[in-house]
């Protein structure tokens, strides 16, 4: 069944079953003694199952021997075969349960850990081009898929197989000739089966794309709802929300109703079969080929000969839907990752910060190139601002200094190195950044401002702190230092968050920043404060920002003026005042 | 519960009819064995080859009507379930959309959304199992324990050891296994968080090098995780083979005392294996009502969650014209000592409900427009700017003073009537998946050339004709293949399409440069001269120019008239206005 959330997801074939299957079974390899062992308790488990009829039918047996004549012997001994049959049987099944229900679990550790490791090492622009939501909800709800399949459906499978084996053995041994009437009738179950399922399959497709469709207009219109009260469209989005729903609906009822006849039909052919082997068990009675004892056992067995033949195309469905959520979580295991360091990269140290771009060009996607042949330099603790209107491209320049992209042509150095011959993490480790968007994580303060510099002292926090001008704002809160914040930062303002990333930088301690201004002011006090902190920060420094602020930017020793990607003027201030161009316009449009 | 059962009364005659059919169903197929066992038992011994095929033939019958009985009552269930379905999301999705303000935050979009999808989900399959499945297994049970109890007592008591132990194991999963889910659930949000903080973050992440110990991190929750579901499992793993044991052993028991009742001269031989045949039959059809159990203990909390919003009463009645306040003066938009706290209304909120405390959110906002006059509204996050808006157009009631549009009291206005006289940009508003011609129009009845001069007043003309659609380009979900600086202008497009009474932009061209947003504000001044406007901003420049600027601050108006007097009377709004002129972008 497919779920309401997963917007049509489920039911849908994989692409490579094979390759996929093999994945999975790589993941299954370390346990593959296990597996093997919880394989054979399966079998026994139904073997046991298998038996306990047949102990049964020998102690009623005894058992109907009438007033006084009952061998007790016999049924004792029976009934301890049934008993001990029975509990081993339930034992093992546990046994199975659990082991495969660990087994599967800790796959999922694996194949969860093995996402997170890969993203780590995924370049920035994957994460540019995906949404979070995605990505989460691979490890979330995809794994958990395959794991419910690996747990319950791979046991019932050899539960399935064992138990229609073994009763068909038991049948023939039973009575051949009465065998014949499953001929008629296990062909008709899987021809039905097969028909139905062709019939069908499209039919739930289109109910799951129609929930998908409906699941994602209501999260849209619930988003949108107070837009959709202020223009009163309320009754307008009523209306195609029911022209959605009763698509919905109806797709739905086409495919239940289809759906909802096989389980009534495979009963009928069941119970064909069983009328079948009445007809024929009658006549080959009355010609002495059985007698009435084993028609009575070949029905039990016919009864359990035919419940795992209807569950198993169930569970090929599931299996099916499992096999294309491994796929999709596979598919990312196989995105490429950032270029490998090149043999033998340097370790970037003691760096001074001299910073050299030299004819870069650079475009995200192939032939759009958006930077063209940039030259910029910046020497040991200067100041380089870079202005320009929003989406000019100011945070590519940023990318590639960090080499969260690597340039198409030209170069960068730090130092005289060219960034390609150094290993990425001492490159981006002689950065400390604060960025516009302020990231803080789930963690008390004083992790969060120590986060760059693995067991930072409470000294040293406390002292990048007060150089942030938080500290006093710290000692406020209930728990000082060690008071929890949210990633969403809830509980914390915009401007603390700003002045938290600021202490954080401070504490990393680089001689090369970059720094993204915030646009707007938050509010006048903790502006203030968060300015002067910047400017604390950046002292000594080379420093690349991205400026809103005047100040900012007649201080800095270069401006790099940026336009549809472009870098359109380079210079100080006053040059590019004199030049009377976009940089210019740009300061003159304010006064407007 | 109660909620399933409203909407499934008008149905109640077909539903009646299908649990009929179904009855009838299952009880054709309890005749199935019988006449089995006449066949084996009575007819063969006999060896009359006629009344074999006779038999025979009727056990077919009884199996074609079965099916037929079956499929009949399962569609007529699906159907029902379609119909019924239909209505419940239909009206939740009415009533939701129709929240107040106020409801609206209070559920949170999240869980409104999870209710319409996985909760009318859960709910409509419950409404079609009910109607299948509950049939069968109660009438098993009833007809084999009557049976059983009719064949034998003594064996009969077999059952009084079982059923119990059954109940004790449905009732410890209920006890203790959910409880386990839940840490599990908890701890897959605590896996999913880090997850999400790191795709969020992953620049700074990248930056410091911190890949590997943000691994260690992730792996010491996803451990975390494990070792609960591991927990969990192996009580779930439990039930299944306790039970499944519970009722074999009961099987070798009648066995036993069968033999010896059989021993004794007590019960015939035969009595065994009929015994036995029950005995099965009962204990299967508490497996299945532990099942259907289950189902609806799941179904009627969804059911509940969405009996919940559909009962929330209207909040925001419309007042008659004498219950009304009347306006002190007669300017277009006046606003009257207006107080504003969070938390007030009555409106389904639980009374616990104390949010961020029930401090005022607008003291003592007093201001007044005239026609085609404009109003500026600067302050930091989170001092009220916006609840200025939410007030104005009735999202929210005021807690004290009036608030008055055109010399009426917006709360005797009809919702959809107040909300045509206005066109607005919310912060972060919504552009919807569809074209930029419907996301312009919206609903309303805009021809042609108002849509072209919308959008060229909101300086949206130049991308929408350098787009090979143009107008009928679709946009994405939430816009996402527009930048943000297009998704504002066409915001505001859609503001001026049916040329509003009043204009209401809040914080909306934020990522428009200096000269797109000067731009912007001469096109609109110059266009739109009737239109009262309310420009709500972080940039003085935005408001500098309007005829009337409100600072606010925590709530409070701490300075009103226009640029060139506060910036004499309030030294906020200069101190702001000097640390920001001089910004480019």
């Amino acid at each position: 069944m497919p779920g309401p959330g997963d917007r049509g997801r489920k039911k849908e074939k994989p692409k490579d079953a094979r390759g996929t299957l093999r994945r999975i079974l790589r993941y299954l390899k370390e346990y593959r003694w296990i597996v093997a062992v919880l394989t054979v308790c399966a079998f026994a488990s139904n073997i046991g199952n298998l038996l306990g009829p047949g102990f049964a039918g020998k102690a009623i047996h005894a058992a109907g021997a009438g007033r006084g004549r009952v061998d007790f012997d016999v049924v004792f001994y029976y009934g301890r075969c049934m008993l001990i049959a029975y509990i081993l049987s339930s034992l093992l099944t546990f046994l199975v349960n659990m082991g495969m229900m660990r087994v599967s679990r800790h796959v999922a550790q694996k194949i969860r850990k093995d996402v997170f490791d890969k993203l780590m090492t995924l370049p920035v622009g994957y994460f540019d081009r995906n949404q979070a939501g995605d990505i989460i909800s691979r490890v979330s709800y995809d794994v958990d898929v395959v794991t419910t399949c690996l747990s319950t459906d791979v046991v019932q499978i050899i539960t399935s197989v064992i138990t229609v084996i073994g009763s068909f053995v038991m049948m023939c041994v039973i009575s051949l000739p009465l065998v014949t009437c499953m001929l008629i009738t296990i062909p008709m179950a899987v021809l039905y089966t097969r028909y139905m399922g062709r019939r069908t399959r499209p039919l739930y497709s289109r109910r799951s794309k129609a929930y998908g469709s409906m699941n994602g207009f209501v999260e849209e219109m619930f988003s949108g709802q107070k837009t959709i009260l202020a223009y009163a469209y309320e009754d307008g989005v009523c209306e195609e929300f029911s022209a959605i729903n009763h698509e919905a609906a109806d797709a739905y009822r086409d495919a239940d109703s289809l759906g909802m006849t096989m389980g009534p039909s495979i009963g009928f052919i069941n119970n064909l079969g069983l009328s079948l082997i009445g007809l024929l068990g009658a006549v080959f009675y009355l010609w002495k080929w059985v007698d009435l004892g084993q028609i009575s056992s070949f029905v039990l067995y016919s009864r359990k000969f035919s419940g795992p033949i209807n569950e198993i195309a169930n569970i090929i469905n599931e299996i099916y839907s499992a096999l294309a959520a491994a796929e999709r979580v596979f598919y990312m295991l196989e995105e490429p990752e950032e270029v490998q360091d090149i043999y033998g990269a340097k370790t970037l140290d003691h760096v001074r910060g001299d910073v050299e771009m030299k004819e870069v060009s650079f475009g995200y996607v192939p032939g759009k190139t958006v930077l063209h042949s940039l030259d910029l330099e910046a020497k040991e603790g200067q100041t380089i601002a870079i202005v320009g209107p929003t989406g000019a491209g100011k945070s590519t320049i940023i990318n590639l200094l960090m080499r969260f992209y690597d340039v198409d042509q030209g170069a960068v150095f730090v130092d005289g190195n060219e960034i390609r011959t150094v290993t990425r993490d001492s490159l981006r480790r002689s950065y400390a950044m604060v960025l516009q968007d302020t990231w803080v994580f789930g963690g008390t303060i004083y992790e969060n401002i120590a986060y760059g510099k693995e067991g930072a002292s409470m000294d040293e926090v406390v002292a990048a702190a007060k150089a942030a001008r938080i500290h006093s704002y710290v000692m406020r809160l209930p728990e000082g230092y060690q008071t929890v914040i949210s990633e969403d930062g809830g509980n914390i303002s915009k401007g603390q968050k700003q002045l938290l990333t600021i202490a954080r930088a401070m504490l990393y301690d680089t001689r090369m920043l970059i720094l993204d201004e915030a646009t707007s002011n938050v509010d006048t006090g903790t502006e203030r404060q968060v300015q002067q902190a910047m400017r604390r920060l950046m002292k000594g420094k080379t420093c690349f920002v991205i400026a809103h602020r005047l100040s900012t930017i007649q201080n800095a020793d270069k401006i790099l003026v940026v336009d549809h990607g472009d870098v359109v003027e380079q210079g100080t201030h006053e040059e590019l005042m004199l030049q009377k161009g976009f940089y210019y316009r740009l300061y003159a449009s304010q006064f407007e | 519960m109660k909620l399933i059962y409203r909407y499934m009364k008008p149905y109640k005659k077909v539903i009646g009819c299908v649990m009929g059919i179904k009855l009838l169903g299952a009880m054709t197929e309890l005749l199935l064995p019988y006449i089995l066992e006449h066949i084996i038992d009575v007819t063969v011994p006999s060896g009359k080859l006629l009344m074999v095929f006779f038999w025979g033939f009727v056990m077919i019958a009884t199996a074609v009507v079965t099916r037929l009985f079956n499929v009949l009552a399962n569609r007529q269930a699906v159907e029902n379930a379609h119909n019924i379905s239909y209505r419940i999301r239909q009206d939740l999705f009415a009533r939701t959309i129709n929240l107040s303000g106020s409801q609206f935050d209070f559920y949170g979009l999240p869980s409104l959304i999870s209710r319409m999808t996985s909760d009318s989900y859960n709910v409509q399959s419950c409404v079609q199992s009910i109607q299948t499945l509950c049939v069968r297994a109660p009438i098993m049970l009833l007809g084999g324990i009557v049976v059983t109890l009719t064949m034998d007592r003594v064996l009969a008591s077999v059952l009084c050891v079982m059923l119990p132990i059954l109940l004790a194991v449905v009732a410890g999963v209920s006890r203790y296994g959910i409880p386990l889910y839940n840490k599990v659930q908890e701890g897959l949000d605590d896996v999913v968080r880090i997850m999400r903080e790191n795709i969020s973050g992953i620049r700074v992440v990248k930056a410091l090098s911190k890949a590997d110990y943000e691994k260690r991190r992730f792996s010491e929750s996803n451990d975390r995780m494990t070792a609960r579901d591991i927990k969990a499992g192996s009580v779930m793993a439990l039930p299944g083979p306790i039970m499944q044991l519970s009722l074999n052993v009961g099987l070798t028991l009648v066995v036993f005392i069968g033999a010896s009742r059989v021993n004794s001269g007590e019960m015939e031989p035969g009595v065994i294996l009929a015994f036995l045949t029950y005995f099965n039959m009962i204990l299967q059809s508490v497996m299945a009502l532990n099942r259907i159990f289950m189902m609806i203990s799941k179904a009627s909390a969804s059911a509940d969650r969405i009996a919940l919003i559909l009962d929330i009463p209207e909040d925001q009645k419309v007042l008659l014209p004498e219950e009304a306040k009347q306006p002190a003066g007669e300017e277009f938009i006046r606003f009257e000592h207006v107080y504003f706290r969070y938390g007030e209304m009555d409106s389904g909120r639980p009374e616990d409900f104390a949010g961020s405390g029930r401090e005022n959110c607008l003291e003592d906002i007093d201001f007044a427009l005239k026609k085609g006059e404009s109003l500026g509204i600067i302050g930091p996050t989170g001092c009220g700017k916006t609840t200025v808006v939410n007030l104005l157009m009735r999202f929210y009631d005021a807690s004290e003073g009036g608030v008055f549009v055109d010399g009426q009291d917006v709360r005797t206005y009809q919702k959809d009537v107040l909300h045509r006289k206005f066109g607005v940009v919310f912060q972060n508003d919504m552009v919807f998946n569809d074209t930029l011609r419907r996301n312009i129009s919206f609903g309303r009845e805009v021809t042609e050339e108002q849509l072209a001069e919308a959008a060229r007043d909101a300086m949206a003309a130049e991308y929408i004709s350098r787009l090979s659609e143009g107008f009928d380009y679709m946009a994405d979900i939430k816009g996402a293949n527009l930048s943000g600086g297009q998704k504002q202008r066409l915001l505001i497009a859609r503001a001026l399409a049916a040329d509003p009474e009043i204009l209401i932009l809040d914080d909306s061209s934020s990522a428009l440069d200096y000269k797109t947003d000067a731009a912007l504000r001469k096109a609109i001044a110059s266009h739109h001269q009737d239109t009262t406007i309310i420009l709500i901003a972080q940039r003085v420049s935005s408001v500098m120019n309007m005829t009337n600027i409100l600072v606010m601050d925590d709530g409070r108006c701490i300075g009103y008239g226009n640029h060139a007097h506060l910036l004499q009377t309030c030294p906020q709004y200069k101190e702001i206005f000097e640390t920001q002129m001089g910004a480019l972008t």
